[in-house]
């Protein structure tokens, strides 16, 4: 059979992940370093993971509701308001498959075709072929490396047009490890608050913020709650990727839809991961703190590094990425990563992989051991005496 | 401080502008911080976690139980002290529970142990009983695992 007449179009059109790419060559080369990956390098702190294996124990193997465990939403609103300071009822929160699944529920339960949605770039991989699978047309918003990719008001303005219906707001930013400040969203609010449009707000890197108060979300600006949609996880925060656990907030009339796709396709969220994230929420806050100490202390040695060793590189201050700057060696980014794996042996994300707007930027992570990272920025500095540029 | 000696106490190869620049600190005062841990004796040393087994080493480690009898004046400390002397001693601690002081030492073979135990460890006036324990494989030592590291199993999502 000719499956290539047979396959949906529009899958067959998805554009493979970017970052995947160099990868798979790094995965089978000898004393690869790699600062690719987008999670963790803790383990789920044990409180969480004991609490996972007692609900086994207690033999809680069967679905929950399809919305999720109340226990777990309504601690999912405690959280939210001790953390953010924002106002959500139980009733408000649909527990996902990751917080991946709530960005597809959100997309498909709000999107026709035709209809425009305003993706900021550089940004995370799954928007676009979300959307465009959904029949949506996406518009980018190449970012400013000069603004330090912040999403500014007049770039909204000017992306906004009658089709426009929802916004994604990936802040803090992977792959940039920008975030947007209280008065840099005020400024955005004052742009949607006349509008239809519905801000998709992906704030799963929210626990991880450095050098300035807090996160703060979009929905807790004035009017905006009534707009939002909240994307959360626990992937993150707690170290929990491999236990698929996310949530999604906002107005209730959305979120009843995003149920009823749910029950279709998901039925509910894994119940073990379900157990064990009540803890998570409830006993942990102690932990994600230590986590987020231990990225800050690398966050900063690495932007350091790489300031030193030329790669000019704004300061991050979420997620667990640097975003440096590669323009020096007047290599394009797919450049840059192919010749650093080929000849040290070392893995980065070209920026490209996240939006044209990346291209003369790379990704580095910092999920990894001190130790880890000093070993590469060794082999990059020496990448770049070879090159003559140290 | 207290900072800068976990981070060291896991990763002595940091250094002093590394340091600066993972606590935010100007780099002068990290570097005041360090002369005064040296000082105050925060900070013992900086050494190599070496695995001898791995390497291969014809190497033998025992932890020996000491019962000792304590002094009116100074306690433990006399003997203690004198123990710590013998440059075969790689640790040497005061323990609560079932004897008193817990050594650890290294030779080349069981006998260069048992002979170090029963020439100079047990002769002691002080020393009132001994119990030798060789060391048959290391799992983990201050905080390290002795093992070969396990895979980054991370997939790049």
């Amino acid at each position: 059979m000719d499956y290539s007449r047979l396959l949906s179009r529009k899958a067959q059109e998805m554009r493979p992940s970017g970052i995947r790419k160099f990868f798979d060559i790094a995965a089978e080369m000898e004393d690869c370093i790699s600062l690719g990956v987008g999670e963790p390098d803790f383990k789920t702190p044990w409180a969480i993971r004991e609490a996972g294996i007692t609900s086994l124990e207690r033999g809680r193997t069967r679905y929950t509701s399809n919305s999720g465990l109340k226990e777990l939403r309504a601690e999912a609103c405690r959280y939210l308001e001790r953390r953010m300071d924002l106002h959500y009822t139980p009733d408000q929160v649909l527990i996902t498959v990751g917080g991946s699944e709530a960005i597809d529920l959100c997309i498909r339960a709000l999107i026709e075709p035709g209809d425009e949605v305003i993706l900021p770039e550089p940004c995370y991989v799954s928007y676009q072929p979300i959307t465009t699978l959904t029949g949506g047309v996406p518009v980018s918003i190449p970012l400013k490396p000069e603004n330090g990719f912040r999403l500014t008001a007049d770039e909204l303005r000017a992306a906004i047009t009658p089709r426009t219906k929802l916004l994604v707001l990936p802040f803090p930013c992977n792959p940039t490890g920008a975030v947007l400040r209280k008065e840099h969203l005020e400024e955005l609010a004052e742009v949607l608050r006349d509008t239809d449009i519905t801000v998709l707000s992906d704030e799963i890197y929210a626990e991880l913020t450095y050098g300035y108060d807090r996160h703060v979300s979009i929905a807790s600006i004035p009017d905006m709650a009534e707009r939002t949609l909240l994307v959360n996880g626990f992937s993150k925060a707690y170290a929990m990727t491999g236990w698929r656990l996310g949530f999604a907030c906002g107005p209730k009339p959305l979120i009843d839809i995003m149920v009823k796709i749910h029950q279709s396709c998901i039925m509910c969220a894994p119940t073990t991961s379900q157990y064990a994230a009540v803890v998570a929420l409830r006993d942990c806050d102690e932990q994600i703190e230590e986590m987020r100490t231990q990225y800050d202390m690398r966050r900063r040695y690495l932007v350091k590094a790489f300031n030193e060793m030329g790669l000019h590189c704004f300061e991050p201050e979420g997620a667990f990425y640097v975003f440096p700057s590669i323009a020096v060696t007047g290599l394009s980014s797919e450049e840059f990563c192919q010749q650093l794996l080929y000849t040290q042996r070392v893995a980065v994300v070209p920026g490209t992989a996240f939006g044209d707007s990346g291209e003369g930027f790379v990704r580095v992570s910092y999920a990894y051991s001190v130790e880890h990272l000093q070993e590469a920025v060794r082999r990059i500095r020496e990448f770049l005496k070879q090159k003559d540029l140290l | 401080m207290e900072q800068i000696l976990k981070l060291l106490e896991k990763n002595a190869r940091l250094s002093v502008e590394d340091l600066a620049a993972m606590l935010d600190m100007p780099t002068q005062e990290v570097a005041a911080l360090l002369d005064e841990a040296r000082a105050k004796g925060y900070i013992r040393g900086y050494r190599t976690l070496v695995d001898w087994q791995a390497f291969g080493a014809d190497r033998v480690q025992a932890v020996i139980e000491l019962q000792v009898k304590p002094k009116k004046s100074r306690g433990f400390d006399e003997i203690a002290d004198r123990i710590a002397d013998f440059d075969e001693v790689e640790s040497l601690t005061l323990i609560s529970g079932g004897y008193d002081l817990q050594l650890v030492m290294s030779g080349r073979s069981f006998q260069d142990i048992a002979l170090f135990v029963a020439k100079r460890l047990s002769p002691l006036d002080d020393v009132l009983s001994t119990a030798t324990h060789f060391v048959l494989h290391t799992y983990k030592k201050d905080g390290a695992r002795y093992v070969i590291e396990e895979p980054d199993e991370r997939e790049y999502n």
